[in-house]
């Protein structure tokens, strides 16, 4: 789950991180007026997504009428894909060195991994990819932390100047922030040293694991939920997973690498899928809401059902099936390949009462689909 | 991990309802399930085994080498950590939407005793005649049969899949290794290639992956050395960027983790990659030579 810049800084705040002072507005009267308590300030887009400043989503404001016309001009503007609803107002700091933080989850190291960069300010992929020499990267035991002493041991020597401690102070906060938000990446970037010494996040972007989110319901609340279309937000709340594609052909299956894989047999026979819907695990007795779910696209105009059952019955995956094909009577053509724990009874099931026998293969299905389309 | 027939199962959380069922699967394919764990049921008997409060108690016990975990997902951090510092040779962890850090804090404690760990988000091992851990369909012959070719795949149902795939080409399993949907897991798809190319009887290897991370790009490496033909699979080429698909683990990132990469990672290091599931008899004949 993405947080937007003004829900992740307070947890930055909490953990003892400087930030700067602001305020949230959602219009250009409110951002005025905020802008009126603080002085010059700076107007920054709100939307889960980055590269804003090039977007035009970031501006500078040296007085109230400034900030007004900024967050006029911010308000409803559209930065990749997200509609901006809110600005948010904050002072404008004496910037003096710009530097990059992260904490992030580490698939390659099976671990957290501290990033820390002296370009800070600037695209972290440009400097990965320009300047590797410049990005520090610190494996991190999450058993043991990754405590002050541990940052100022990393810090030391990369000429930081008076701000040394202050900023491994930061850094073992941002850790802190990272392990107590269940956090799959926390960045700041820039972390600021100002001409006066202190050491401030003027950014912070914040991802909950979303594994990590059911124990951390108080933080959660802030985050931003995901995109969804309408479908896609009715099978959130029915707890199905499921993703809208483009295509025409509807796809119900159980398991997330049996679904990917029908995706992508009915690609490689020429056809479109039309979304990605998975019945696997502890919701293998969902097929009946889920097909119901799945019926109700209007772009479909053939379906593949495809079981392979191991934990999810193949019986129980299509007595749900037959239950909502009895109920709404779809008139598109559909094809099952069943396979797996529980297929005797399946294909019994779908012989006496639906008249249907499942084809051999997944191919075999979802050809038949992709030609039942193109019709 | 491969699973054999003489490897003492622990079995933690035996007495819900999945940990029931599939107990008794394990017990009637042969895999020696020597106790489970459930802290308010400890010192009854349960599927015919004793039942101890915990994995550490067990130990003391009977003893046990490997661990299967029935556990919900914010309790599997102090279960495995259980069963590691009881001493287990090996963890099955079938639970998904374990919290990422908590896989983590495990996971490096498991590689610093040496414990062997086999998902999150598993759907678990099998050795075909022989035994099995986690919930796969064992008794149907359609789908495993004891052969000579090593199967490992990040998804379970998938590998349902290759497996039939498999059986109808004529060929058998000679094991069938889950290593799990997560992106942060125990054996890695690398782990799993080395373990079946090392296993007796296997002759080839059939890895079943997915789009999200660099698994398989590191697993190429190793298949370059082999001698044994290795057939690949990845699915989700034809997913979106940026959307996970159902795995956790299964999610493009700029150009990290895609279809392509792993793909021309595999071929370049000698490997078929499939362009659909229904090709691995032919891929295998043509491996083979028989």
């Amino acid at each position: 789950m993405n947080f937007e810049e003004h829900a992740a800084k307070p947890l930055l705040a909490r953990h003892g991180i400087a930030i700067p002072k602001g305020g949230l507005a959602k219009t250009p009267d409110a951002a005025a007026a905020i802008a009126a308590r603080i002085g010059a300030v700076v107007v920054k887009a709100q939307v889960p997504a980055g590269k804003r400043g090039k977007a035009g989503g970031i501006k500078l404001a040296a007085n109230p009428d400034d900030a007004r016309s900024h967050a006029k001009a911010i308000i409803g503007m559209e930065i990749a894909g997200h509609k901006v609803e809110q600005v948010l107002i904050e002072e404008q700091m004496p910037i003096e060195r710009e530097l990059y933080a992260a904490v992030l989850n580490d698939p390659a190291s099976q671990g957290p991994l501290v990033m820390f960069s002296t370009a800070g300010g600037m695209d972290i992929e440009e400097v990965a990819a320009t300047s590797p020499d410049k990005l520090h990267r610190w494996p991190v035991d999450i058993r043991r932390g990754f405590g002050l002493a541990d940052a100022a041991a990393r810090v030391n020597g990369l000429g930081l100047g008076a701000a040394e401690h202050k900023i491994a102070a930061a850094l073992s906060s941002l850790y802190a922030v990272y392990a107590a938000c269940d956090a799959e990446l926390v960045e700041i970037n820039p972390l600021i040293v100002t001409t006066d010494g202190r050491v401030v996040a003027l950014d912070c972007k914040f991802v909950m694991d979303d594994s990590g989110a059911v124990r951390q319901a108080e933080i959660a609340r802030a985050g931003t939920p995901e995109m969804l279309t309408g479908l896609e937000a009715r099978a959130k709340a029915a707890g199905l997973k499921y993703i809208d594609l483009e295509g025409d052909i509807g796809v119900l299956a159980n398991g997330a690498g049996l679904t990917m894989t029908t995706m992508d047999v009915i690609r490689h026979h020429g056809g479109r899928p039309a979304n990605f819907l998975e019945i696997g695990g502890e919701s293998y007795t969902q097929a009946k809401p889920a097909l119901e779910l799945l019926l109700s696209n209007p772009r479909i105009r053939s379906l593949v059902i495809n079981f392979c059952g191991a934990f999810a019955r193949t019986d129980v995956m299509t007595q749900g099936v037959i239950e909502a094909i009895e109920a709404l009577q779809p008139k598109l053509p559909i094809f099952f390949s069943v396979h797996g724990t529980g297929d005797e009874e399946a294909i019994k099931l779908l012989k006496d009462r639906l008249g249907v026998t499942p084809l051999a293969t997944m191919d075999d299905a979802s050809k038949a689909a992709v030609e039942a389309a193109a019709k | 991990m491969i699973i054999r027939g003489t490897d003492r199962v622990l079995v933690m959380g035996i007495t819900g309802k999945q940990g029931t069922f599939w107990t008794e699967h394990m017990q009637a394919y042969g895999t020696k399930v020597v106790g489970g764990t459930n802290p308010a049921k400890a010192g009854t008997l349960h599927c015919g085994v004793p039942v101890y409060a915990t994995a550490g108690d067990a130990m003391k016990g009977g003893g046990f080498d490997v661990a299967v975990l029935f556990i919900p997902p914010l309790m599997v951090k102090a279960a495995a950590m259980d069963a590691i510092e009881a001493g287990a040779k090996g963890l099955v962890v079938l639970t998904e939407h374990i919290p990422v850090q908590d896989v983590m804090y495990f996971v490096a404690a498991a590689k610093e005793r040496g414990t062997r760990i086999l998902g999150p988000n598993t759907a678990g091992a099998v050795t075909p005649g022989e035994c099995f851990a986690g919930f796969m369909p064992v008794f149907n012959e359609r789908i495993f049969r004891k052969g000579s070719i090593g199967v490992l795949s990040r998804s379970g149902s998938l590998g349902v899949l290759f497996c039939l795939n498999i059986v109808q080409a004529g060929y058998g399993e000679s094991a069938f290794v889950g290593i799990g949907g997560d992106p942060i897991i125990g054996t890695t798809t690398r782990d799993a290639l080395v373990a079946l190319d090392n296993f007796p009887g296997t002759e080839a290897v059939v890895m079943v992956g997915e789009i999200g991370g660099t698994m398989e790009e590191e697993a190429a490496v190793y298949a370059k050395t082999m001698t044994k033909p290795v057939i690949a699979f990845i699915a989700g080429g034809a997913a979106p960027k940026g959307k996970k698909m159902g795995h956790a683990g299964a999610i493009v990132m700029g150009d990290k983790g895609t279809y392509a990469s792993k793909r021309s990672a595999l071929e370049a290091a000698g490997v078929t990659v499939l362009d659909t599931p229904s090709d691995v008899g032919t891929a295998l004949k043509a491996g083979l030579g028989c």
